[in-house]
């Protein structure tokens, strides 16, 4: 079998939904390498990691995921960003979108609704 | 907005938050306010601070079996005390969160503080008048209890 072509790094301030993001993945061509509690945490493991993909939760403590998001796409311009938020309002999702975010999927979600989702960002879908 | 449409906000993201996530629908019971009482919390209640265009509080708090239960449904292995507060801090987040998409972007959110353990009690704003919801899922009873003006 191929080796995954793409590297998860999964950010949310819940060990539950990073866990859950984790199991979740059923994409072969994924393989998760790291997964961070909150904006900061992300952006040292992106150093040390080198994901090509990451969910991101939005409400988090130390930095949050708007921020984190701009940054990342700074140091990385072609990394892809799945947001993964509670926030179910419209301009939450152009905002993230807007700072550079690829995707958007509300919480709560199903396995289904993940690998979906992921599926697309990695197609560029 | 009225005090049965906030209701409802909330109502429709217990159902969605249930039916979604560990994939068994809840009920909600009558929602009635609870006047000149605090309401009751349970083991564990997360909450969330709202701020911005409303300000309050919202909770969830559910007693350690439900939880328990619920991360089982969730394929979790670790029902530890830190991922019990885990989770239902995760569910006041949500619950609040979904509420944007009627109350909009200036309904803001904290992150969960939670309480554990029965005795503590939530700091609601000064004449505020907590709306409880019941939640029965399975043979568990949960509450949102939701405290905005």
């Amino acid at each position: 079998m191929d080796a995954p072509q793409h590297r998860l790094l999964v950010v949310d301030d819940s060990n539950v939904i990073r866990k859950r993001i984790e199991r979740a993945n059923e994409l072969p061509e994924i393989e998760f390498v790291g997964a961070a509690r909150n904006g900061r945490e992300a952006l040292e493991l992106h150093a040390q990691l080198r994901p090509t993909l990451v969910t991101m939760d939005l409400t988090m403590p130390e930095m949050d995921g708007a921020e984190c998001v701009a940054k990342l796409v700074q140091r990385d311009p072609q990394i892809r960003i799945l947001v993964i938020s509670a926030l179910a309002d419209k301009l939450t999702a152009i905002d993230a979108l807007e700072k550079g975010a690829s995707g958007f999927l509300c919480k709560p979600f199903t396995d289904r609704q993940l690998n979906e989702a992921l599926r697309k960002l990695i197609s560029g879908g | 907005m009225t005090l049965e449409s906030d209701v409802g906000v909330f109502v429709a993201g217990v159902l969605s938050y249930f039916g979604t996530t560990v994939q068994q629908a809840a009920q909600c019971g009558t929602p009635h306010l609870a006047l000149g009482e605090r309401p009751e919390i349970s083991d564990y209640t997360g909450v969330i601070q709202i701020s911005g265009k409303r300000t309050g509080l919202v909770a969830f708090t559910a007693p350690k079996s439900m939880l328990s239960v619920m991360l089982m449904r969730m394929q979790e292995t670790d029902m530890s005390h830190e991922n019990l507060c885990d989770l239902v801090g995760e569910i006041a987040n949500t619950l609040s969160g979904n509420a944007r998409r009627d109350f909009g972007h200036q309904f803001q959110i904290s992150v969960p503080e939670v309480v554990s353990g029965r005795g503590g009690a939530l700091e609601y704003p000064a004449h505020g008048r907590p709306i409880v919801i019941p939640i029965e899922w399975r043979n568990y009873h949960a509450r949102l209890i939701v405290c905005l003006q």
